[in-house]
C-alpha cells in the first residue's frame, strides 16, 4: 500500500488518496496519469496490466488498485 | 465563392436533410433539425444586431454545443466556447476582456448570474432552440457577410497571466475545406470522432468538416479516454473512420497497449496535431492498423491548420516526423535572425513564419500584441505580406520539408494544451509567502516543477490549492520545490536554463 501511495504522490501530489474513491471520475486520475501510474504499477510490482482492466473502476481508489494488483498477481 | 461556412450547411442539408450531422451518447442531430436549431437561435442572437460581436457558449461539450455555434454564426456573431472547468478567477479575467454580447448556457450550468455582467443576456440553450425564426433577418445578416468576417475567438495561455484571445475568420475555414476536398477527402459516409474540446482550435475540424462532405461527428465521452478498451469498442460501435486527434491522445492507446482484445476496423484517416507525436508510439498504430493514411499537421490558434506531412514511409522510433509543407494557399518561411528568409536547401535554423488564408485576424482588443506577432514580409516572390511569427524554430531538411526544433519561449505542450509557463508563475502571487518561482518542463514525463523560494517552508498543498483558484487543472505542476536560492545567470535573471537541466532533464531525447 505504502509502495503505491508514494507512487501516485509522485503523479499528483494534490489528491488525499487515502479517502478519495473517485479518483477517475473526479479526474483527479486523468488519462495521461493513468498512462504513468500503470507503466509504475507494471514495473513495481511485476505484473502486466491488461488494457481491458484499465477503467475507472479499478482506479478509483487506492483500495481498487490494491485489489487489481493482488488479482494481476494471483493470476501470473 | 463563399462567405461562410453556413452555406456548406445550407446545401448539404438539402442533399442530406436526414444524415445525422453530430451526436453523443445522449442526443443526435440530423443536419435538417441542426439548420431548423441553429436558425432559431440564430433569430434571437441576430435580434441583438451585434454583427461580428463575439458570444459565449457556456456549455459541456456535446451536440447541442455545436449546434449553439452554428446558431452564434447564423446571428452574425462570432463563438467563443468558455471551458465549464475552468476557476471561476479565470473565466472572470477572460469574460472581463471578451464582453459578450449574450451567453449562450445549459440549465444546469454552475449560477451564472455572478460571472456576468447584469447587462450581459444569459440565455439557456433549451429555451433557445425554440425561438420563432426570423427569415427576413437571417437573409439580411447572411447577404452582408464576408470571409473576413469573425469565426472565433478562442482564448490560450498568456505569459503575463492574462489569457490571450485569438479572433479567427471564415476564411480559415472555407480553405482549410477546400484543401482538405483535394488531399484528404471525407464521403458522406465517414465518422468523425471528436477528441479535444471546442475551446482548442483543432475543434474547428470536428465541428465544420460535416458541414461540407455531409458525413457527421461523434463526440466521443471524456471518460473513454481513460479506458482504452472502452475507446476501441466506442469508435467501432460509432463506425468513426477518422479521428484528428492531439498525439497525447495516440499515445495514450499506444502506451496502454489499447489494441490488446479488438482493432478500430473502420479507421481510415488518424490525424495528429497540437504537439509533437512520439513515433514510438505511432509506430504502435501503424503496425496494427497498416492501412490507414497518417498525417501529421502542423497548426496554432492563431493559423488553424497550416502544414502537414503524411507518412508514405517508416520511422524509427527515434526519429522526428517532419511537419511537411504549406496547405494549399498558405505560405511557410523561415526567419533567420535578421528577418531574412532562409532559403530551402539551406540548414539554416530560424523562427517559423505562416502567411495566406489560413491567417487569423490577430489578438482580440490587443492591438500591441498583434503588431508584434503579425508582421508584414516582403520577400523576392511576394508584395509586402502579413504573416504570423509563431515563435516556433525551425528549418528545411533534405527534401525540403520543414521540421521542428523548439520553441524560442517558455510556451509549452501538455496533452495537447498551449501553456504558458508564465501564466503559472503569475498564478503563483496568489501565495504571498513565496518570493519568486519558476516553472520548469519535462516533456517527456509531461510533468510540471515549479521551484520557488520562500522565507518559510510552505506545504506543497497549500500552494497548490491557491493557485488552483486561478489557473485550469491541465496547468497545474506536478511538483513543488522549494530552493535555498534562486540560482542566477549572468544578467542577474533566474537560471532556467539551469534549472531546467538540473530538475527537469528529459532522459531520451
Amino acid at each position: 500500500m505504502d509502495e503505491l501511495l508514494e507512487i501516485l504522490n509522485d503523479i499528483n501530489p494534490d489528491a488525499d488518496y487515502e479517502t478519495n474513491e473517485h479518483l477517475v471520475d473526479d479526474e483527479i486520475l486523468t488519462s495521461f496519469e493513468l498512462v504513468m501510474l500503470v507503466t509504475q504499477i507494471s514495473d513495481e510490482f511485476g505484473v502486466s496490466v491488461p488494457s481491458e482492466a484499465i477503467i475507472p473502476e479499478n482506479f478509483n481508489s487506492v483500495r481498487a488498485m490494491m485489489d487489481l494488483i493482488e488479482r494481476l498477481q494471483e493470476d501470473e | 465563392m463563399k462567405k461562410s461556412v453556413l452555406e456548406f450547411l445550407e446545401e448539404t442539408a438539402v442533399s442530406y436533410p436526414d444524415r445525422c450531422v453530430y451526436s453523443d451518447p445522449e442526443r443526435t442531430y440530423t443536419f435538417a433539425e441542426a439548420v431548423r436549431t441553429a436558425r432559431a437561435i440564430g433569430s434571437r442572437v441576430g435580434s441583438l444586431r451585434a454583427p461580428g460581436r463575439p458570444v459565449a457558449v457556456f456549455m459541456e461539450k456535446s451536440a447541442s454545443m455545436a449546434v449553439a455555434i452554428l446558431g452564434v454564426l447564423y446571428g452574425g456573431c462570432c463563438y467563443c466556447p468558455i471551458d465549464v472547468s475552468m476557476p471561476e478567477e479565470r473565466i472572470r479575467t477572460i469574460l472581463s476582456v471578451l464582453d459578450p454580447a449574450a451567453v449562450i448556457a445549459e440549465t444546469d450550468s454552475r449560477d451564472l448570474t455572478k460571472l456576468f455582467s447584469p447587462a450581459c443576456p444569459v440565455w439557456d440553450f433549451a429555451g433557445l432552440s425554440g425561438t420563432p425564426e426570423d427569415a427576413e433577418l437571417l437573409a439580411h445578416i447572411r447577404d452582408s457577410r464576408r470571409e473576413t468576417d469573425p469565426l472565433y475567438i478562442l482564448f490560450t495561455s498568456g505569459s503575463t497571466g492574462i489569457p490571450k484571445g485569438v479572433m479567427g475568420c471564415h476564411r480559415m475555414i472555407l480553405n482549410n475545406l477546400r484543401w482538405l476536398a483535394k488531399e484528404f477527402p471525407y464521403e458522406p459516409e465517414d465518422v468523425l470522432g471528436s477528441q479535444v474540446p471546442f475551446h482548442f482550435v483543432i475543434s474547428l475540424h470536428d465541428i465544420f468538416v460535416p458541414l461540407r462532405f455531409g458525413c457527421s461527428t461523434y463526440i466521443i465521452p471524456q471518460e473513454y479516454f481513460s479506458s482504452p478498451a472502452r475507446l476501441v469498442n466506442c469508435l467501432n460501435d460509432r463506425h468513426v473512420t477518422s479521428v484528428f486527434w492531439v498525439p497525447s491522445a495516440l499515445t495514450v492507446v499506444a502506451r496502454l497497449n489499447g489494441f490488446d482484445t479488438q482493432l478500430p476496423a473502420f479507421l481510415r484517416y488518424i490525424f495528429f496535431i497540437g504537439e509533437v507525436m512520439p513515433v514510438r508510439y505511432l509506430n504502435y498504430w501503424r503496425r496494427h492498423l497498416p492501412d490507414a493514411r497518417y498525417v501529421n499537421m502542423y497548426g496554432s490558434t492563431e493559423t488553424h491548420v497550416s502544414m502537414f506531412y503524411e507518412l508514405f514511409r517508416d520511422f524509427r522510433d527515434e526519429e522526428r516526423l517532419p511537419l511537411g509543407q504549406a496547405c494549399e494557399n498558405v505560405r511557410a518561411l523561415i526567419l533567420d535572425e535578421g528577418g531574412r528568409p532562409v532559403p530551402p536547401g539551406s540548414e539554416a535554423e530560424g523562427e517559423l513564419c505562416i502567411g495566406g488564408a489560413a491567417l487569423s485576424l490577430g489578438y482580440y482588443k490587443d492591438p500591441e500584441k498583434t503588431k508584434d506577432r503579425f508582421i508584414f514580409l516582403k520577400t523576392a516572390s511576394t508584395e509586402s505580406e502579413r504573416f504570423y511569427r509563431t515563435g516556433d524554430i525551425a528549418s528545411y531538411d533534405a527534401d525540403g520539408n520543414i521540421v521542428y526544433h523548439g520553441r524560442e519561449d517558455f510556451q509549452i505542450k501538455r496533452m495537447g494544451y498551449r501553456i504558458e509557463l508564465g501564466e503559472i508563475e503569475a498564478a503563483a502571487s496568489a501565495v504571498p509567502e513565496i518570493s519568486e518561482c519558476v516553472c520548469v518542463y519535462n516533456e517527456e514525463k509531461q510533468m510540471i516543477l515549479m521551484l520557488y523560494t520562500s522565507a518559510e517552508k510552505i506545504d506543497s498543498r497549500t500552494i497548490s490549492g491557491r493557485i488552483s483558484e486561478r489557473i485550469p487543472r491541465y496547468m497545474m505542476p506536478n511538483r513543488y520545490i522549494r530552493l535555498e536560492q534562486m540560482p542566477r545567470n549572468e544578467n542577474g535573471k533566474a537560471d532556467r536554463r539551469g534549472l531546467k537541466e538540473t530538475y527537469a532533464r528529459s532522459e531520451k531525447k
